[in-house]
C-alpha cells in the first residue's frame, strides 16, 4: 500500500482490508499515542465540491496524526475558478504536499489526479463512482460490531440502485462468506450487474420489499436515504418513502448483535427513537472514519 | 467461382496492398477513420452496402501499396470483429488475417459516460474490454461501461 493512491476499492485486496482495519483498531486504542506520527507531512485535501464530514474526517485523522494540512473546501475558493485544469491544479499542489486527498463531481477525476501526481491520492469521492474509505470504515464497524468479517448476514435497505456505498460495501463483503438481504423500493432495486457479480462469486442474496421480515436474522442493518429525486413518479415516492423506515419497534426480536449502519447523512430513514438504543451504531460508524482514514494515511505514508 | 469474380470485379482488383473485408456497412467509415486511411497518400478503394450474407450489408476497403501493422488492424476488431485482412502480392493473396479484440484499448473511442472526467479535460480514454463478444469496454477512470451501440469515436 506504500505510496500506492487509493482511487477504488478495487485498488485494495482482503489482504490491505484486513491490514487496515488492524492498524485502525490500534489507533482507536491509542489515539493519542501517535500524534507526532505524521510530524513535518503535509497533507492536502482539495475539495472541488463540498462535503462537510468527509472533509472533517479526514482533517481529524491527519491532525490526531500531527500532520499539516493545506487546501480548500469548494472549487470557487481555488483556481478551479480561474479556469485551472484538474491536471495543473494536482501539478502544483504535488510540489507542496506529501498526499492529496480529493473530492471532485467528474467521475473518474481521482484516477485522473493519481495518473498525473507526483504524491499519492486519496479518493474522497469522485461524483456517484468510488468512495474507498467509506466502503473500508464499514469493514471497520462490521468487524468492530461482530468480531468477525465472515458469515454475516448483512441487509441493505433504502437506495440500493444509486448509492454507490452499497455497491462497493457488497463487493468489499464478498470475501467474507456474506448472505445479502435487498430491502427496496421496486424503482431502487439492486442493478443486475451487482446480482450478477454474486451468483460468480456463489454469494446468497435474496430481495424482499418487507423490511420487518428480514430483520430478525440480520447481523447487520445498512440503511440508506431514498431520496425524492430518484423517482419519476412523485406519488410513487409518496407511497414508499415510510416503508423503509427503521423504528424502535421493528427492532424486537432481533438478534442481540445486530447493529444498525448508514453513511449518512441521515434524514428520516432511521427514526430518531433507534438513536438511543444499542443496536444504533452510525454515529460511531462516523467516529471510525477517523480510525480507519488515519491508518490508510499512515500506511500509504509508510509509516505503519 | 464464376460468381466470387464478378463479386470481386465490383472494386477493382489491387496488385499490391490489404484487402480489408466483412467491415459491417454502418461501421465502414469508423473503420476509415481509426486507421487513418484519409492519411495515406496511395490508391484507396473502398465499397459501401455491398450484400453480405453474414452481416446484411457490408463494406471493403482496398489499400494499394500499405500493409498495416497487426496491432493496428486489431483497433478496428472493436467496432468489425469479423473482419478477414488479405494482403496481396502481384494480385494474389499471399496472407490471410484476422482482427483480434483486444484487452485494452487506448483512445479511439469516447466514454457514454457524461459525467467521465474524459469529457470534461483533455485525457486520452482508456478501456479494459469487457466483454470481447458484442464487444463493451470499461472505462479505466469513471468505471462505467460503454456498449457497442454507443461506441462513438474521437
Amino acid at each position: 500500500m506504500k505510496n500506492k493512491s487509493l482511487i477504488s476499492i478495487h485498488d485494495y485486496s482482503k489482504e490491505d482490508y484486513l491490514k487496515v482495519i488492524e492498524v485502525a483498531s490500534e489507533f482507536e486504542k491509542n489515539t493519542h499515542k501517535y500524534g507526532d506520527l505524521l510530524k513535518g507531512r503535509i497533507v492536502a485535501t482539495l475539495f472541488f465540491e463540498p462535503s462537510t464530514r468527509t472533509r472533517l474526517s479526514f482533517e481529524s485523522a491527519v491532525q490526531r496524526l500531527g500532520g499539516s494540512i493545506i487546501g480548500f473546501s469548494e472549487a470557487g475558493t481555488s483556481s478551479v475558478s480561474k479556469g485551472e485544469s484538474l491536471k495543473d491544479t494536482i501539478k502544483t499542489v504535488t510540489q507542496y504536499s506529501d498526499l492529496i486527498i480529493m473530492r471532485h463531481p467528474a467521475e473518474g477525476s481521482a484516477r485522473w489526479a493519481s495518473e498525473v501526481s507526483g504524491v499519492p491520492v486519496i479518493n474522497a469521492g469522485d461524483g456517484a463512482n468510488q468512495h474507498p474509505t467509506q466502503c473500508l470504515l464499514d469493514l471497520y464497524t462490521i468487524k468492530q460490531t461482530q468480531g468477525k468479517l465472515d458469515d454475516l448476514t448483512i441487509t441493505m435497505v433504502g437506495d440500493l440502485k444509486y448509492g454507490r456505498t452499497v455497491h462497493s460495501l457488497l463487493q468489499a463483503m464478498s470475501n467474507f462468506r456474506p448472505r445479502f438481504r435487498f430491502v427496496s423500493p421496486k424503482e431502487l432495486k439492486m442493478p443486475q450487474e451487482y446480482k450478477l457479480y454474486l451468483e460468480q462469486h456463489n454469494i446468497e442474496w435474496s430481495e424482499h420489499e418487507d423490511l420487518q421480515s428480514v430483520m430478525t436474522d440480520s447481523d447487520i442493518v445498512y440503511v440508506t436515504r431514498v431520496q425524492r429525486e430518484r423517482f419519476s413518479d412523485p406519488i410513487e415516492y409518496e407511497r414508499v418513502k415510510n416503508a423503509y423506515v427503521v423504528h424502535k419497534s421493528m427492532l424486537e426480536g432481533t438478534k442481540p448483535n445486530l447493529r444498525i449502519l448508514h453513511p449518512l447523512p441521515r434524514v428520516n430513514e432511521i427514526h430518531i427513537d433507534v438513536d438511543d438504543t444499542d443496536k444504533a451504531y452510525y454515529f460511531q460508524q462516523a467516529l471510525n472514519g477517523v480510525y480507519t482514514r488515519m491508518a490508510i494515511i499512515s500506511l500509504i505514508l509508510g509509516l505503519k | 467461382m464464376e460468381n466470387k469474380d464478378k463479386k470481386e470485379l465490383k472494386v477493382s482488383a489491387i496488385k499490391n496492398g490489404t484487402v480489408i473485408d466483412h467491415i459491417p456497412a454502418k461501421n465502414l467509415f469508423k473503420v476509415i477513420s481509426i486507421l487513418e486511411l484519409q492519411t495515406i497518400d496511395t490508391q484507396i478503394t473502398i465499397g459501401y452496402n455491398f450484400e453480405s450474407k453474414k452481416l446484411g450489408k457490408k463494406g471493403i476497403i482496398k489499400i494499394s501499396e500499405k500493409f498495416p501493422d497487426q496491432k493496428d488492424l486489431n483497433k478496428i476488431a472493436i467496432i468489425a470483429p469479423e473482419a478477414k485482412v488479405n494482403i496481396i502480392k502481384d494480385y494474389n493473396v499471399v496472407d490471410k488475417k484476422t482482427v483480434q479484440v483486444p484487452d485494452y484499448v487506448e483512445g479511439i473511442i469516447k466514454c457514454m459516460n457524461p459525467k467521465c472526467i474524459t469529457n470534461h479535460e483533455t485525457v486520452t480514454t482508456r478501456f479494459d474490454v469487457f466483454k470481447k463478444n458484442e464487444v463493451s469496454l470499461k472505462c479505466c477512470y469513471c468505471e462505467k461501461i460503454t456498449d457497442q451501440e454507443h461506441f462513438e469515436l474521437l
